[in-house]
């Protein structure tokens, strides 16, 4: 099956093919999970005694499995599928890419026996122990020579600005996973962070801000300049600024992290940088929904008819809901009254089911059939209904938790005329049940909407063959 | 405090390598012709 490069006259979708079934597979398992444990907030004898069943060990299960089996899974078949795409060139080695495939699996598997044990490291999206820290490692060099390797002996001189984005998400998780995971193991399954304190705090949000700025809104961008052309029919609106935000996005990402600390022991210019980066930020991410929405100028139509549009315009709209409401979440005072709240949970959840999720089904509904050499999935109606429960369920989650977070916030420091304040912490709690419910059923809702995409794909699957796809030669010799 | 010692010039020579990427995009002629560049992949 390995074909040496030099020779090969095909793509290697084999292993875009892999990632892009285990996408989905994953999906429905990461959001099952988090259905769980919202059902678990809002009736808690969920927990049902059992110590791997608890909220506490399942939480991190969560979301572990949605952005790193999830979203990760989807980024390496989409920049492994556009990098060879455009560069016209197979890629760079079988051994190394099919390594990453089996590797990642591996790792979510330890993630999902791990986790439910209760081994963590504590920091939230790196809470696994130092062992699988290693491997994560391991597999992420080969990824980065796989796609660089690839785009080094590319047969097109320019570099499609997608991969620019997959590159920097790339190099940037490098960065981060080393500088946060950065610990002294004690035993097999347990570590101490090098940092400690307020400062291993930053460097935490330092980490947790730019895993959502660069593998899950860079990578995913990456799919954006990639899938929306491609299913549109219509290059990208504007090159230019897609280069231009591109810059301005990833210098500015990186400074972010603080508004995670806000009135904390952090000091003051810290938060203060923080806030303000996040407000510059909205610009450069506002520039990348701009330039996808547009890029349907001339083919707004297409929308009418067209589910797999939807899914990554309206992915951009979340997206840039989601913008704006991060840097507006980032003033300190606005921050005073969200914190600890679910405000920042529905926040979260905006970004991650609106802009993350849909623009990955999109991106799959567009891969998935070509893999199996049909130019459809099985069933066009499904995509359309898995559409509208995806957008509801959304629309239920994020307006349950605005609603909850807000009424916390303003509990939490409502004061009587003498001092005291009004409300016990456990009536606030009280007060958000109805909102734990409604959140419950919105995240059902999306549940479902995947679970169609997985009878979906499996049809799909079954009813089309692998093909193996010749690299056009007419450009392969330019 | 004393971190900074190294995070600042860490950061210069991180941004010495960002400058030096955009240097070579530019004269490697990356973007040269960038419109076409949006239409290229629509054609394969």
């Amino acid at each position: 099956m390995a074909f040496s490069s030099s020779q090969a006259t095909t793509f290697n979708d084999k292993v875009v093919r892999q990632f892009a079934i285990m996408t989905v597979v994953w999906g429905v398992v990461g959001m099952l999970v988090g259905v769980i444990v919202a059902s678990q907030l809002a009736w808690p004898e969920l927990n049902l005694g059992i110590s791997f069943l608890s909220f506490g060990r399942l939480r991190p299960l969560h979301t572990n499995a949605v952005i790193f089996a999830f979203g990760g899974c989807a980024l390496f078949a989409t920049s492994y599928y556009c990098v060879q795409r455009t560069c016209q060139v197979r890629l760079i080695s079988d051994k190394l890419a099919a390594f990453t495939f089996w590797g990642w699996q591996l790792i979510i598997l330890l993630a999902a026996v791990t986790l439910p044990l209760g081994y963590t490291t504590g920091k939230e999206y790196a809470e696994l122990e130092w062992p699988i820290d290693i491997l994560i490692t391991l597999v992420w060099v080969a990824y980065a020579i796989v796609f660089f390797g690839t785009i080094g002996i590319r047969k097109v001189k320019h570099i499609y600005v997608a991969n620019w984005f997959f590159g920097a998400m790339i190099l940037a998780v490098a960065l981060l996973h080393l500088g946060n995971s950065a610990e002294m193991p004690a035993s097999l399954m347990k570590s101490y962070s090098a940092y400690a304190g307020v400062q291993d705090a930053m460097v935490q949000w330092w980490y947790g801000h730019n895993a959502v700025g660069f593998f899950l809104t860079a990578g995913f961008l990456g799919m954006v300049y990639y899938f929306i052309p491609k299913q549109a029919g219509r290059p990208v609106y504007s090159y230019r600024l897609s280069v231009v935000h591109f810059w301005a996005l990833i210098f500015t990402y990186m400074w972010a992290g603080p508004h995670h600390l806000h009135y904390t022991a952090l000091p003051d210019w810290t938060q203060s940088i923080g806030m303000v980066f996040s407000l510059i930020l909205l610009a450069p991410s506002w520039g990348g929904m701009i330039n996808g929405i547009m890029t349907l100028s001339g083919a707004w139509h297409k929308l009418r008819d067209d589910p797999i549009l939807r899914f990554l315009i309206v992915s951009l709209s979340f997206y840039g809901m989601s913008t704006f409401e991060g840097p507006m979440m980032s003033i300190k005072t606005v921050n005073a009254l969200s914190h600890y709240t679910d405000w920042t949970v529905g926040h979260v959840h905006s970004g991650a089911l609106g802009w993350v999720g849909m623009v990955t089904m999109g991106s799959m509904y567009y891969l998935i059939p070509r893999l199996f050499g049909r130019t459809q999935m099985f069933s066009v109606k499904a995509i359309e209904i898995h559409f509208y429960m995806a957008t509801i369920g959304i629309v239920l989650y994020i307006a349950a938790l605005w609603i909850a977070g807000v009424m916390q916030g303003l509990m939490w420091r409502s004061m009587n005329a003498d001092g005291t304040l009004t409300y016990t912490f456990v009536e606030s709690v009280k007060a958000s049940y109805p909102f734990y419910v409604l959140r419950v059923v919105g995240g059902l809702l999306y549940l479902t909407g995947m679970i169609i995409m997985l009878w979906n794909t499996i049809k799909t699957a079954v009813a089309g063959r692998s093909v193996n796809v010749t690299i056009p030669t007419a450009v392969a010799h330019a | 405090m004393e971190i900074l010692y190294l995070l600042v010039p860490l950061s210069v020579v991180l941004v010495f390598f960002i400058i030096g990427g955009v240097w070579w995009a530019i004269h490697s002629g990356q973007f040269d012709d960038i419109e076409k560049e949006g239409d290229r992949i629509l054609k394969e």
